[in-house]
């Protein structure tokens, strides 16, 4: 088990080790530099030139991916050009928005998906079952962005049922009522989010709780007579639903990779919507953060996963 | 012993024997594609939706060769928000004036266009990468799958847009090409733990025994076993690529400028103006993804039933 996690980590240091190199080369590679938006246009190209020399900028660019490295483990991650503020506290503002209604849309996800895959498990070859496949087909190919802009029309605009703009309504004030705001902006985009990520969740669960159903503890216990409820409850659902739990980890790279879609549909104050706008306004010290801190997350989302996948069945761990 | 020799010393005759043979092929194992069109007529909505898509790609195509996109893009003032079923603007104009229809089926070409190539593209990657990956094994299997790790925790989206931001120019080819590196994880992950499960069978065993060199087994062995795995996987793989240009071009990081797209259509919606009060500038391109995505992904599964039955016969 200690074997699996310490491997797990040792193959995380090179993959994290080359996402900051290809990070740091495209960041280079983008148009403009750190003092675009300081420059006193009265300042002569020799000053330019020597302030780009002082701050390192014309050094070979291992040489300044070192002191970016650096700076990084410092938990400095330079100045963003636009808001011209440490790049850490910009992110930090926005963070809490997008792990918030990642963490809702988790929730509805499994809210929703279990009972959907434990029906249709159940009831295979039914109705029932043909139902949940119809859901499961349908949420499958429709692109997420359009289900989005669908859902803010009917149930925003439209039905004007919830807000499709901010976090937060500005007028709200005190506690719960700041709470209770804050959910109604997440609500939609939440449940539009789930209803999307159900799917493999709910077919991989059927098909778990069909094969646990066909196996041969299952059998024995029948045989023994044991009644179909304690068979549900004891043997079939533990084994079809553990990896299920431990699938949450993977998630979070679907959910991340959403959020520019859910951000951008709904404005809603996060990473994602963040980094649309540096890359407009070519705020790269926060592209590179936020790509990086993506990467980091999809990464320790993978690994959680992984340790717990290995946990839960002694078969995936590596001798 | 050849076969006159075989009719003159037997005792069956030239036409017992035809019959003989035709019983033979009717009794055996019918091929893919013959238990695919079994499926298809079958199976009246598939059949439908296949008609609905080739029909749809066919006249997206014919249509957009008698039309000039700098001439659909081109602004006219005097049909601005035009509604409706008004003369000469069949489903409206938007705020520049541009005829809706006339967007809608140059950008389906544009979108679908990107979407096969796409998929073309990404899925013979993935399915070379993972016929190798499984079939050598060993440490060049162990770094193939580093590689695949590497690229599983990148945040594909915002990699594309960084990627197309840098780029000074590019056409619809170079971002089918930049698509194409990241699009082919999920193809290569089906096949190789598929290629996992054949290498050990006896037909794999027999051809290296009779020395069959590694890439004639791997292409020309493995990979027919695994034909209807693979276009199954093609298949919904092309639903799921439709989504990835267009959702590019939504956020205006697709297609360039001037060049109509799906995306780009439902793009329009992104003003509150717009949406509310402007449906048709973008609701038509919302309903044709949705169609267009429920048609390919349902053909998807009915082409996987019919796999099912395949592997049923071939057990």
């Amino acid at each position: 088990m200690w074997k699996t996690i310490l491997r797990r980590v040792l193959i995380m240091i090179p993959e994290l080790i080359i996402l900051s190199v290809l990070v740091f080369l495209m960041a280079k590679a983008m148009p403009g530099d750190p003092f675009t938006g300081q420059i006193n246009p009265k300042d002569s190209l020799t000053q330019i030139h020597h302030l780009m020399r002082i701050n390192g900028l014309y050094d070979p660019w291992y040489e300044q991916y070192w002191h970016w490295v650096v700076h990084l483990f410092h938990g400095d991650l330079g100045t963003s050009y636009e808001y011209q503020e440490p790049v850490t506290r910009i992110i930090a503002q926005r963070a809490g928005n997008t792990l918030w209604l990642a963490l809702l849309t988790m929730i509805l996800t499994y809210v929703i998906a279990l009972p959907l895959g434990i029906y249709a498990g159940r009831h295979e070859g039914h109705l029932q079952d043909t139902l949940v496949r119809i859901y499961t087909y349908a949420t499958m190919s429709v692109p997420f962005f359009v289900v989005l802009v669908l859902g803010s029309w009917i149930f925003g605009y439209g039905l004007n049922w919830f807000p499709t703009s901010g976090s937060v309504s500005p007028t709200a004030s005190g506690f719960l009522p700041v709470l209770l705001s804050r959910l109604g902006h997440m609500i939609l985009p939440a449940v539009l989010g789930a209803l999307f990520a159900t799917s493999s969740i709910t077919q991989y669960l059927r098909s778990g709780i069909i094969d646990a159903k066909h196996s041969d503890y299952v059998m024995t216990a029948q045989s023994k007579g044991v009644p179909m409820k304690a068979i549900y409850k004891h043997h079939i659902f533990r084994n079809a639903l553990l990896p299920i739990a431990a699938f949450a980890g993977y998630s979070i790279t679907g959910l991340l990779g959403g959020s520019i879609f859910v951000e951008q549909i709904f404005s809603y104050p996060g990473m994602g919507l963040l980094f649309l706008n540096a890359i407009n306004y070519r705020d790269y010290t926060v592209i590179t953060a936020l790509v990086l801190l993506y990467g980091f997350l999809n990464l320790m989302g993978t690994l959680l996963s992984d340790i717990a996948l290995s946990a839960i069945d002694p078969r995936v761990r590596v001798k | 012993m050849s076969t006159n020799e075989f009719n003159q010393s037997s005792h069956v005759s030239q036409a017992e024997m035809d019959k003989l043979e035709k019983s033979a092929e009717r009794n055996a194992a019918p091929s893919t594609l013959k238990l695919i069109w079994h499926e298809f007529v079958a199976n009246k909505m598939a059949l439908i939706s296949l008609i609905i898509l080739v029909g749809f790609i066919l006249y997206v195509i014919i249509a957009s060769m008698f039309m000039n996109t700098s001439q659909v893009m081109q602004t006219s003032i005097m049909n601005y928000f035009a509604k409706p079923f008004t003369p000469g603007f069949f489903l409206g104009a938007d705020q520049s004036g541009r005829s809706i229809v006339d967007q809608l089926i140059i950008g389906s070409r544009n979108s679908i266009g990107i979407a096969i190539g796409l998929t073309v593209i990404s899925s013979t990657f993935g399915i070379c990468y993972g016929l190798i990956s499984g079939y050598v094994g060993g440490k060049s299997d162990l770094v193939m799958q580093r590689v695949y790790d590497f690229f599983m925790i990148i945040p594909i989206m915002m990699m594309i847009i960084v990627i197309v931001d840098i780029i000074p120019s590019y056409n619809a080819i170079t971002l089918t090409l930049i698509l194409s590196c990241f699009y082919w994880l999920g193809t290569e992950r089906l096949i190789r733990s598929q290629t996992l499960s054949e290498v050990n069978k006896e037909y794999v065993l027999a051809s290296k025994a009779s020395g069959s060199g590694p890439l004639s087994i791997i292409f020309k062995q493995i990979m027919p076993n695994i034909a209807s795995l693979i276009i199954v996987d093609t298949t919904l793989s092309f639903a799921e690529n439709i989504g990835v240009e267009t959702g590019l071009s939504f956020l205006g990081f697709g297609l360039p400028d001037g060049t109509p797209s799906l995306g780009t259509l439902i793009g329009n919606a992104s003003s509150a103006d717009n949406i509310t009060n402007y449906w048709w500038t973008w609701l038509p391109a919302t309903i044709e993804i949705i169609i267009l995505c429920l048609a390919i992904s349902y053909i998807g599964q009915a082409l996987r039933s019919s796999v099912n039955v395949i592997q049923r016969h071939n057990s």
